[in-house]
């Protein structure tokens, strides 16, 4: 099939990624949480995760080679 | 327990979700040109995308919800289901087994078995499949529609219309080609959505030795937590060690499972007859583009199958470790309770005489009608007596002291206790994406069962591709119609479906050693593989009516004929009807096939049975390739982790 699903899943991460991380940035109190009595911005911390492996699967398509099929 | 409150974010986050899953179906349905296509993907699909639809497809809402309901009650030792269960048989397959399922150029698991046997087996094996599949997915969809109502206050009709309109939509475009890379990217949703969660849990427990300390506390007081009932006891490591507990035999481990029914009912009957020869795992090897890639698909699915220990079912150990721990504020949800009972109780509570304390607990008993924490109760009334408390605060004393724990909801607790708004959408699109793998996967393996093995088979034989083609989409529309209906079935009669699950367990306990034989001997006549499988189900079924386990009544829970022995828990009676169903269909069809004939002649059954196919040759291939060596590795580094959590 013509489709290389890391498009799609690095556009998505990608895009969640970055949303939480401007989630976290923005709101520095709506993203908290508390472990252990310390207090983890887990929004801008889990984003970046996000955002680094959505860039990474979009990497891969691309020198995979193959462009993403015009919609 | 509140309902969860979503933000503007997290609906973002699961719009966005939505939207790339039928854009996916959107881009795939113009290479949907034949049935092939549509049902069967024309065997085009790489091995890395197939092999994790492989476990997605098996990763259903009800594996999530349940595991880490299992490693709350049992431990660690629920890996056992992983390590014991699922990466052996995902071996076996990949390693013997496929070169059958591939090479024989079947489109389905019963059209194996009509190549192998005959038209009895597999009209047999596609309508149990069907039916099962239609009830699997509803049963699923109603603990998740269930889920979303109480945990979010979702409307029930609106979850369950909604998210299987999704799943439709993208089904219909794109056929199981869609399923399938939809089942990759939802992989990456449910481990990138509950790993956090579960780094958030553990470091909040102290890390991974603090955890295992508290759970130590745990084993040798688990009634105090109302897992287990008051005076039970077990040595420390009951919930650490996988092994050991069990051991030391059925009473020293939560699960009452002793070594045997855990290496030979789980390990091999169910975990090879669930892994090995159901259709809707199969399939996605059976799409891959070629036969190496077809073998390797379950290898694949094993690297990260092996770790999803620490995905599933380290929250329920987090969830158990949190409620020794007081200041953390933690309980595992009690059974959900609407809220005219609380009222009732709260109301109880405040009439109560402060001077009379057993019966006002015995009144607050009667108002929740579950099992009570009696001291927590008297308490709570004492310090309503001393300085009156608001219906909020009694309403928490009250879910506080309740003697009962719905593990099923363990996951979502667990979840709102960590996840800020963002985190939160994350998660929550994690469970929804594992809910629709799990029905993907069901309703494509039901469309293609049904097109080709009993539609095309039975009823219209003979027409064109483009006939069946549109078959296989109206049976795709039939196929969730019915699933929804089946959800409403489960919401309606609870009873129902513990005896349709019964009835699965009946029907699956003895499908593998038809195969094994099937594939491994060729001796082997649809005669006995036809009744050796009717007498297998049979005994299964003879084999419940005649044991029951410890605490459970006569009735539904088996012994209904007569209790000729007891078993000390549920699971324990299930991995033993197991063994016993594999040995009672092996010993038949063994005896059978000796005294029938077989149809079949060599020349038939080249390519579907072992000591008549010609081994592939692997030498041309990388050493990472070969199926053979990639298949010990992985069982080396299965039997390290064993080891690791001996």
């Amino acid at each position: 099939m013509g489709l290389d699903i890391r498009w799609p899943i690095g556009l998505m991460f990608a895009l969640i990624g970055a949303l939480l991380t401007g989630y976290g940035v923005l709101n520095r109190v709506a993203a908290v949480t508390q472990v252990q009595g310390q207090e983890v911005n887990i929004d801008l911390i889990w984003g970046v995760v996000l955002l680094i492996f959505g860039v990474l699967m979009l990497l891969g398509a691309i020198r995979g080679g193959k462009t993403p099929p015009a919609a | 327990m509140e309902p969860i409150h979503l933000h503007k974010i997290d609906y973002t986050i699961l719009a966005a979700y939505v939207a790339f899953v039928i854009g996916i179906g959107w881009m795939l349905s113009r290479y949907m040109k034949t049935s092939a296509d549509f049902l069967t993907s024309a065997r085009s699909i790489p091995t890395w995308v197939t092999g994790l639809a492989f476990i997605s497809a098996n990763l259903g809402a009800l594996e999530l919800v349940g595991m880490a309901a299992s490693g709350a009650k049992y431990g660690i030792a629920t890996a056992h289901f992983y390590w014991v269960g699922a990466i052996p048989a995902m071996i076996f397959l990949a390693v013997f087994m496929m070169p059958f399922y591939y090479g024989s150029k079947a489109r389905s698991v019963p059209e194996y078995l009509k190549m192998r046997f005959d038209e009895r087996v597999r009209a047999l094996n596609s309508v149990a499949f069907a039916v099962m599949t239609i009830f699997a997915s509803g049963i699923s969809m109603n603990a998740l529609a269930k889920l979303l109502h109480s945990l979010l206050g979702w409307d029930y009709n609106v979850a369950l219309w909604i998210s299987s309109g999704v799943v439709l939509l993208y089904v219909l475009k794109g056929g199981l080609t869609s399923a399938i890379y939809t089942e990759v990217l939802q992989f990456f949703m449910i481990v990138l959505g509950f790993a956090p969660v579960v780094w958030l849990g553990l470091k909040d427990v102290g890390g991974w030795h603090a955890m295992n300390h508290s759970l130590q506390t745990v084993a040798t007081n688990p009634a105090a937590l109302y897992l287990k009932d008051a005076g039970t006891t077990y040595a420390a490591n009951a919930w650490t060690s996988a092994w050991q507990p069990v051991l030391a035999g059925p009473a020293n481990n939560p699960m009452g499972v002793d070594w045997f029914a855990m290496i030979f009912g789980l390990g091999f009957v169910l975990s090879f007859g669930y892994w090995c020869t159901n259709f809707l795992v199969v399939q996605r090897a059976m799409a891959a583009k070629n036969m190496t890639a077809a073998r390797n698909t379950p290898l694949v699915a094993a690297v990260p199958k092996m770790f999803f220990p620490f995905l599933v079912i380290v929250p329920g150990m987090i969830a158990a470790a949190l409620m020794t721990m007081p200041d953390k504020g933690y309980r595992i949800p009690p059974p959900i309770l609407s809220e005219a009972i609380y009222a009732k109780a709260v109301a109880a509570v405040k009439a109560a005489d402060a001077a009379a304390p057993a019966a006002a607990v015995a009144a607050v008993h009667d108002a929740l009608g579950k099992k009570i924490d009696d001291g927590k109760i008297a308490s709570l009334i004492a310090a309503n007596a001393a300085s009156k408390l608001t219906d909020v605060q009694i309403k928490q004393g009250l879910y506080n002291s309740i003697a009962e724990n719905d593990y099923d909801g363990v996951i979502l607790s667990l979840v709102k206790k960590y996840c800020p708004a963002g985190l939160l959408g994350l998660a929550l699109t994690a469970l929804l994406a594992s809910f629709m793998s799990g029905m993907a996967g069901n309703v494509t393996a039901f469309n293609t069962v049904f097109t080709y093995d009993i539609y095309q088979a039975y009823f219209a034989k003979g027409k064109s591709d483009h006939h069946y083609f549109l078959t296989g989409k109206v049976i795709t529309v039939v196929g969730i119609l019915l699933s929804i209906c089946a959800a409403y079935f489960a919401s309606m009669y609870n009873n129902c479906m513990d005896i349709i699950q019964l009835v699965f367990g009946f029907v699956n306990a003895p499908l593998f050693a038809t195969f094994l034989l099937g594939m491994f001997w060729k001796r082997t006549t649809g005669t006995g593989a036809f009744l050796g499988l009717f007498g297998g189900i049979g005994s299964s079924a003879l084999f419940h009516a005649l044991t029951i386990a410890q605490g459970n009544a006569p009735g539904i829970k088996g012994g209904y004929l007569k209790v000729v022995s007891t078993f000390p828990s549920e699971m324990a009676q299930n991995f033993w009807l197991a063994a016993f169903a594999f040995i009672a269909c092996f010993t038949l069809t063994l005896v059978i096939s000796l005294a029938t004939r077989s149809q079949k002649t060599d020349a038939d059954l080249k390519g579907l049975v072992y000591s008549l196919t010609p081994k592939i040759v692997d030498n041309n291939l990388p050493v990472y390739q070969k199926p053979a060596v990639v298949g010990v590795v992985l069982l080396i580094v299965c039997v390290i982790l064993n080891f690791l959590f001996w």
